[in-house]
């Protein structure tokens, strides 16, 4: 059977999201609780996890998470790193034995800032001089893959029930103000670790649940630009697409959402002079980045979650609000379940943009 | 042995003497002189060797008298040497001649659209119904690779070149006004005017009357010129400089001094009744840096307000010339497969020169892909697009759009005889005679064609809604969507798709 990434994979999926605005830490426990309740939209072949806010003591720090196959595999990537990178501490990820998650490849965490010299001579941008690295080592180093590589947030993965690759990670024990969880309901699986979701690239974080129709358009557009679809998921070309237009061509959120889930032509006709200037020409400019097809994701990035759905709205996404704390999920009952009385609850209509951000806005 | 040797017909008229009436219909509406009425027997006569099978008599036959078959007249079976090679020597032994041919190949090569198979969603997602959702099909050509740049208030500026806005991705080709006739022009424009796309004028300049459909007009800049100026360029909304066509790759335009009447003349801005042999190349276009030299001449011409579009033949290296014209500067690239149409063609280059369109078009999206640069042209495929599913598998292919001319002229009544060089079109399409000319209606030239891309639409659409795919321009370049049935491995990776099963 072919690999993740050596043949395309459709899934149905849960996911569901957490913020506290004013910034103050939520255990992982959270996010497990509120998972759980969609167990079965899930089957049990991956499940993930995305906190924003656990590293403090290295905020200045890449955290670089990494699989690897076995230690010929790690010997290889940490003389990489050490060739381009500083390496401020290294550890194993500590893990939880249970018996729910079995066959763990080695699970490693690094955190890492550029070596000023590498990063003068090679003329790029910082954050651009590390996604290279990113894909150099997982397009290159046979059996090294890193899922993880922004700064004060990780991503924490497995193939599994998402509640259990929660416990194996021991989540409860860290504080983040921002998750996101992701439970998997893969057609069919080589149960690859590096397949299950989150998927991540320097901060950005996305969980997604759907299938899109346009995949292969979107995917041969933004491989123009850099990027390389090595998983073949849909998760994977929505995260390049974000990164694409929101780091790169420094778009804001709304307008790559207008990009990527556009107005029909016929209501931008109906919106007033300035919204439909603006609406058209995102939908010209970036025509291959519109993205048709059952999709809910949540964009988690440092100092927020954004929420985004199709625009038939294809697959339900529920928000709601209380106090400080904003939720995002599959399903209510996901929402409910972590906190039963709720400021204001609603379903965004298909196409519409939900950011919640840490009061004083994005970092 | 005299200079002409008698040669049977390859088809034949066969009349239903009961039917009959002697009406005398037939020979009224053949311009090839095949019907006449023989007073003395009191009955129509048919000489078949002046049929071109237009079908123009077994259409209006009050009585449905008529039909044509196949001739079963035959040399000696041969597998090499078949009854029209042979043919092809005595005539060019007795004229000393080249062979002219019309429209697209006759010949049985491999046609990739129809071993291509589209894909439908169930299951994991769903397919969305056209009929109750809304399923956009209109696209933009030009250029995409624009700065993103914001006012003092942040608002993103328009930085966009010009583009040509399509209710529907498809554009009728270009054939010229001296090729086909004036009602023929007429269907054309009004049609592309009614159904928000765009006609194309060809290499036989814009007739004075069809000026004020400009804003649906391309016009075309050829290596000979004709009809070209200040006028011509500013009514236009987009400017063609065709540097081939898929029928006859590597030659010029041809046009029977016949058909050269005296307002295609002065349309043309060239002599009555003399042939009219655009130059093979153009002759201030010897390699790619003159051809950016013409863009930008016809941009500063019109104020940098058109997209210029550059029409090449599907050739051999059509993607090395692709990625070269993706940076001339012009905005559109339309690519004509070699099973193209055209009114008048040597044989020999129509049935010979140039490769299919499915080929050239899979190669130059991926070429201008790998080399980053798909966003400095729109794609337009073009040669023997015959059915919306024709379309969506070009579009899935990478197309932003396709040009259709067969296509269209079936829709105003072409029944594809291939005798357009000869001038004496029955059905008012490739001609210039006044009585001809008049049977083509342009009131219901252009509803018929209306009616034709509106179709294709709806199928576009319900093709699109099968997939899970509500707008077209998640389409393009979707080659997930296709498989190859009964290919090879080299055909499915130069279309870049699976195989079915796969």
């Amino acid at each position: 059977m072919l690999l993740e990434g050596q043949q395309r994979i459709p899934s149905g999926c849960a996911i569901s999201g957490v913020i506290d605005r004013s910034g103050k830490g939520m255990s992982g426990d959270v996010m497990i609780r509120s998972i759980s309740v969609m167990h079965d939209r899930s089957n049990g072949l991956g499940g993930g996890f995305a906190g924003y806010g656990i590293y403090p003591d290295y905020r200045d720090f890449y955290a670089f998470h990494l699989f690897y196959d076995d230690t010929f595999a790690k010997t290889n990537t940490e003389e990489y790193l050490g060739r381009h990178f500083e390496i401020a501490y290294a550890s194993e990820i500590q893990t939880r034995k249970i018996p729910e998650i079995t066959d763990e490849p080695l699970i490693y965490r690094y955190f890492v800032s550029p070596l000023s010299r590498k990063l003068e001579s090679s003329h790029l941008d910082e954050a651009e001089y590390v996604v290279r690295c990113v894909n150099k080592i997982n397009t290159y180093i046979n059996g090294a893959y890193v899922f993880s590589s922004g700064k004060n947030m990780g991503i924490f993965k497995a193939v599994g029930f998402p509640e259990d690759v929660g416990r194996f990670y021991r989540l409860d024990e860290y504080s983040g103000y921002s998750w996101t969880c992701h439970g998997r309901y893969p057609t069919n699986t080589p149960g690859w670790w590096g397949g299950a979701h989150p998927f991540g690239l320097l901060d950005f974080s996305i969980v997604h649940n759907g299938e899109i129709s346009s995949y292969d358009a979107n995917r041969r557009y933004i491989e123009m630009f850099g990027y390389k679809c090595n998983l073949q998921t849909d998760t994977e070309v929505i995260t390049y697409i974000f990164d694409y237009l929101v780091r790169r061509k420094k778009l804001t959120l709304e307008e790559a959402a207008h990009v990527v889930a556009p107005s029909f032509w016929s209501t931008i006709s109906r919106k007033g002079a300035a919204e439909q200037e603006q609406e058209t020409l995102l939908r010209k400019m970036f025509s291959s980045l519109l993205v048709t097809g059952p999709f809910s994701v949540i964009l988690g990035y440092t100092g927020g979650l954004m929420a985004l759905g199709d625009r038939l709205k294809l697959r339900s996404t529920v928000v709601a609000e209380k106090g400080d704390k904003a939720y995002i999920a599959s399903e209510e009952s996901a929402i409910r379940v972590i906190e039963p009385e709720l400021d204001k609850v609603w379903a965004p209509a298909g196409g519409e943009p939900v950011i919640f951000e840490l009061y004083g806005g994005r970092k | 042995m005299s200079d002409t040797l008698f040669m049977y017909p390859e088809y034949e008229v066969v009349r239903d003497y009961d039917k009959c009436i002697a009406c005398r219909v037939c020979e009224r509406q053949c311009a090839n002189e095949v019907h006449s009425y023989d007073p003395d027997l009191k009955k129509m006569l048919a000489d078949s060797t002046k049929c071109v099978n237009c079908h123009r008599c077994v259409c209006l036959c009050p009585t449905h008298a008529l039909k044509i078959v196949k001739s079963d007249d035959t040399y000696k079976i041969n597998g090499n040497w078949n009854n029209q090679t042979i043919n092809e020597v005595y005539r060019q032994a007795g004229t000393g001649g080249v062979l002219l041919s019309s429209m697209g190949t006759p010949k049985p090569y491999p046609v990739y659209w129809d071993k291509m198979l589209v894909n439908a969603s169930q299951v994991t997602n769903p397919s969305i119904d056209p009929l109750r959702e809304p399923m956009e099909t209109a696209v933009y050509l030009g250029k995409k690779n624009a700065k993103i740049e914001r006012d003092e208030k942040g608002k993103l500026k328009d930085t966009l070149p010009p583009q040509l806005k399509l209710s529907v991705p498809v554009m009728f080709s270009a054939m010229s006004y001296g090729s086909i006739s004036y009602n023929a022009h007429e269907s054309l424009a009004r049609a592309a005017e009614e159904l928000g796309i765009y006609y194309n004028t060809g290499e036989g300049g814009l007739h004075k009357d069809f000026y004020k459909y400009g804003k649906n007009t391309i016009v075309q800049v050829a290596s000979g010129r004709f009809g070209v100026f200040k006028d011509y360029l500013e009514t236009a909304a987009a400017i063609e400089i065709k540097m081939g066509q898929g029928a006859k790759p590597g030659i010029g335009g041809h046009l029977p001094g016949s058909k050269i009447t005296d307002a295609v003349s002065t349309t043309r801005m060239i002599p009555k009744g003399v042939d009219a042999i655009s130059p093979a190349p153009h002759h201030d276009i010897y390699s790619i840096e003159d051809l950016r030299q013409l863009v930008y001449s016809l941009k500063e011409a019109t104020g940098y307000k058109k997209p210029v579009i550059v029409k090449i033949a599907a050739v051999h290296n059509c993607a090395a010339i692709a990625s070269g014209i993706a940076r001339s500067g012009a905005d559109i690239i339309a690519i004509d497969g070699f099973r193209g149409g055209t009114g008048a063609a040597p044989t020999r280059i129509r049935d010979n020169v140039g490769i299919p369109i499915e080929l050239a078009l899979a190669s130059v999206d991926t070429r201008l892909r790998e080399e980053g640069i798909r966003d400095n042209v729109s794609i337009v495929a073009a040669g023997s697009v015959r059915s919306a599913a024709d379309l969506v598998k070009a579009i899935a292919l990478g197309a932003d759009a396709c040009y259709i001319g067969t296509a269209a002229l079936l829709s105003l009544g072409c029944h594809l005889c291939r005798s357009c060089h000869q001038g004496k079109c029955n059905w008012g399409i490739a001609t210039q005679v006044p009585e001809l000319v008049k049977r083509l209606n342009p009131e219901v030239g252009y509803k018929r064609l209306v009616n034709l891309v509106t179709a294709w639409k709806h199928e576009l659409q319900e093709m699109m809604g099968g997939m899970g795919i509500n707008s077209v321009e998640a389409l393009r370049g979707n080659r997930l969507m296709l498989r190859g049935i009964g290919l090879t491995e080299k055909e499915l990776s130069v279309l870049g798709i699976r195989h079915a099963g796969e």
